[in-house]
């Protein structure tokens, strides 16, 4: 490939009108040079070559070479079975989360549902309460949403006074992104005869304690989905097998998972998981309640913490941004701690409420520096530094934390997470 | 514009059959003409009537729920100490389990500290948590006269009521707690 000059912004990013001007974005990165000895190819014919491969396999699994590739499990100190596992943002690509990692949250274990028995009850302020079975389920045209579910609580850590130094799925991977399919609520609520405005639905599942929230009418009909497949397969045990809410950009609370109930009422329920819990306490002592919508976030994932730069070159920054409230717009990257910003190559196609996998070359000549990236979505809204955010929210909020996520990159090459202000 | 002929024939044959149900959806909404666009016909109705809706309704909110029957801050005492005590401290100032007492007033203050009696705004949530929830190893096994009793001792651990109380339906839906007016509801429709 021919040589190409490209232009470069601050601190020596590689930014996106460049990388589109230079032609690099159709024909792919593939053409930079890599630097090598001669003759470490290999044999002409390797081992494998000789060998005759195992054989097939009824339900794939990936290679052993990827153990790293597994979620990160927080359980409760008193139950087990209640806490998290976190997705490994760090090692992930593109924007989907393969089934078997998307995060988990759990308020008493995953339960044992059987498709055959379960139903869901639509009742209460309705005309004509009605239970649902999955094989009249599957009678509905189905519809498909790629879409993020982030728990509130997630980047919780960001909260703590001193940076936590770990990798970005263990700070920031109570979020994941499928594709979600079911039947819309809007056509079960027109089912049942519900009104679209002014009710709530209280959400319960059917695992042990029967977790509830309340979701406002006017969310369901707009774009809510009783999801039973998740990237094209049933949902995961997991994740809410056999149905589960989904609502698109709204905290992951309000996605019930194993789906039994939607009572219909004229005000929210007030249960625990609305009020002790995914309420956020401000710095005058009242709380917000119902911030449903998750704000912008982004976060750099390669190169993060846990991986070692080796020496000055050229490096891909590569990372994930989303935004609750539709489409992200921009998402700048920062080398000198936000002294100045370039503009990211985005993904396409962009998708409203979903995973945007961000990149940009980066030339790194060695010296410390810190890495920042910051997302703008297509209402305006900002990831705000984390400076912002505590000024505007306090410090006892412990849920929506989305401030700007810095990494230190030390002139050896590895990364720590820091504050910056 | 010209109709493509390949979509009108398998449309004029469901129409035909009377198969072919449309739903009268609002045009805002995400999914538009799910079943398509037309005269509104019958829906689908692939539910089960429900014949007694009313008793899978479980829940407690501030406005209905609350079951018959009763428990005193006594017998809630000796609840506590058997199923509860172990995660959540002997007095309620957490192990394992989260603290349910003390920070009153603390909200503001550099060191808030959010527990039952401090940040919780409805008694009713207790009932309904603790009924459905509590003890994780055996959900719904408390009877509702236990779920009163304990609550009533939860509640006097945080000064909220007397040693002597006995909370049933009526009682408990008239306390009204510390934070009852401490959250700012985010969502408008």
């Amino acid at each position: 490939m021919k040589a190409v000059k490209l232009e470069q912004t601050a601190k020596r990013l590689i930014g996106r009108r460049a990388l589109l001007k230079a032609g690099l974005v159709t024909a792919g990165l593939g053409g930079l040079a890599t630097v090598g000895k001669a003759d470490t190819i290999g044999k002409a014919v390797t081992e494998t070559m000789k060998t005759p491969g195992r054989g097939f396999s009824n339900y794939g699994l990936p290679s052993k070479f990827e153990g790293e590739a597994i979620r990160w499990i927080v359980a409760d100190r008193s139950v087990a079975n209640m806490g998290t596992s976190w997705t490994p943002l760090h090692v992930l690509e593109g924007g989907i989360t393969p089934n078997g990692l998307h995060f988990e949250r759990h308020h008493n274990g995953v339960p044992h549902l059987n498709p055959s028995e379960h139903k869901l009850l639509i009742h209460g302020l309705v005309d004509r309460p009605l239970s649902f079975n999955l094989e009249g389920l599957g009678r509905y045209p189905t519809v498909s949403k790629i879409c993020f579910v982030e728990c509130g609580g997630n980047s919780n850590g960001g909260w703590n006074p001193r940076p936590l130094n770990t990798k970005v799925g263990m700070l920031h991977g109570l979020v994941s992104c499928s594709e979600w399919s079911g039947v819309p609520l809007a056509v079960l609520l027109d089912e049942v005869g519900c009104r679209r405005k002014g009710l709530w639905l209280d959400a319960q599942g059917g695992d042990g304690g029967g977790f509830h929230v309340s979701v406002p009418v006017e969310k369901a009909f707009d774009d809510g989905i009783l999801a039973l497949w998740q990237n094209g397969e049933r949902l995961r045990p997991e994740n809410g097998y056999p149905m589960r809410l989904i609502l698109p950009g709204w905290e992951a609370v309000t996605h019930v998972k194993w789906l039994n109930r939607l009572t219909v009422r004229d005000s929210a329920a007030m249960s625990r998981d609305e009020t002790s819990q995914y309420t956020e306490l401000g710095k005058d002592g009242t709380a917000r309640q119902f911030t449903f919508v998750m704000q912008p976030k982004s976060v750099i994932t390669i190169p993060s913490p846990g991986y070692t730069m080796r020496g000055g070159g050229t490096y891909r920054i590569g990372g994930l941004a989303w935004s609750g409230n539709g489409k992200i717009k921009r998402v700048e990257v920062s080398a000198d701690g936000g002294e100045s910003w370039a503009e990211a190559l985005l993904d396409e196609p962009i998708r409203d409420k979903a995973f945007t996998r961000f990149n940009l070359l980066w030339r790194w000549d060695g010296e410390p520096c810190l890495l920042q990236s910051r997302a703008i979505d297509e209402n305006g809204v900002r990831q705000p530094s984390r400076k912002k955010l505590l000024a505007e929210r306090g410090a006892h909020g412990y849920f929506h934390y989305n401030a700007v996520v810095s990494w230190r990159v030390a002139a050896d090459g590895t990364i720590r997470h820091v504050y910056a202000d | 514009m010209r109709i493509n002929p390949i979509i009108i024939i398998p449309l004029a044959v469901l129409a035909a059959s009377g198969v072919l149900f449309f739903a009268d959806l609002s045009p805002t909404s995400f999914f538009g003409s799910f079943f398509g666009r037309g005269a509104k016909t019958e829906p689908p109705q692939l539910g089960t009537p429900l014949a007694d809706p009313h008793r899978y309704d479980i829940a407690v909110t501030p406005n209905r729920g609350l079951p018959l029957g009763s428990g005193s801050v006594g017998e809630g005492k000796l609840i506590y100490a058997a199923k509860c005590a172990v995660c959540h401290g002997s007095r309620g100032q957490g192990r394992t389990a989260p603290e349910l007492v003390g920070g009153i007033g603390t909200l503001a203050s550099a060191m808030p500290e959010k527990t039952v009696g401090s940040y919780l705004p409805y008694a009713t949530t207790l009932f309904d948590y603790t009924k459905r929830a509590m003890p994780p190893s055996a959900p719904f096994s408390l009877t509702d006269d236990e779920v009163y009793a304990l609550v009533g001792f939860v509640l006097h651990l945080n000064g909220l009521v007397g040693e002597r109380a006995v909370l049933d339906k009526d009682s408990l839906a008239a306390i009204e707690m510390p934070n009852r007016h401490g959250f700012r509801q985010v969502w408008q429709p």
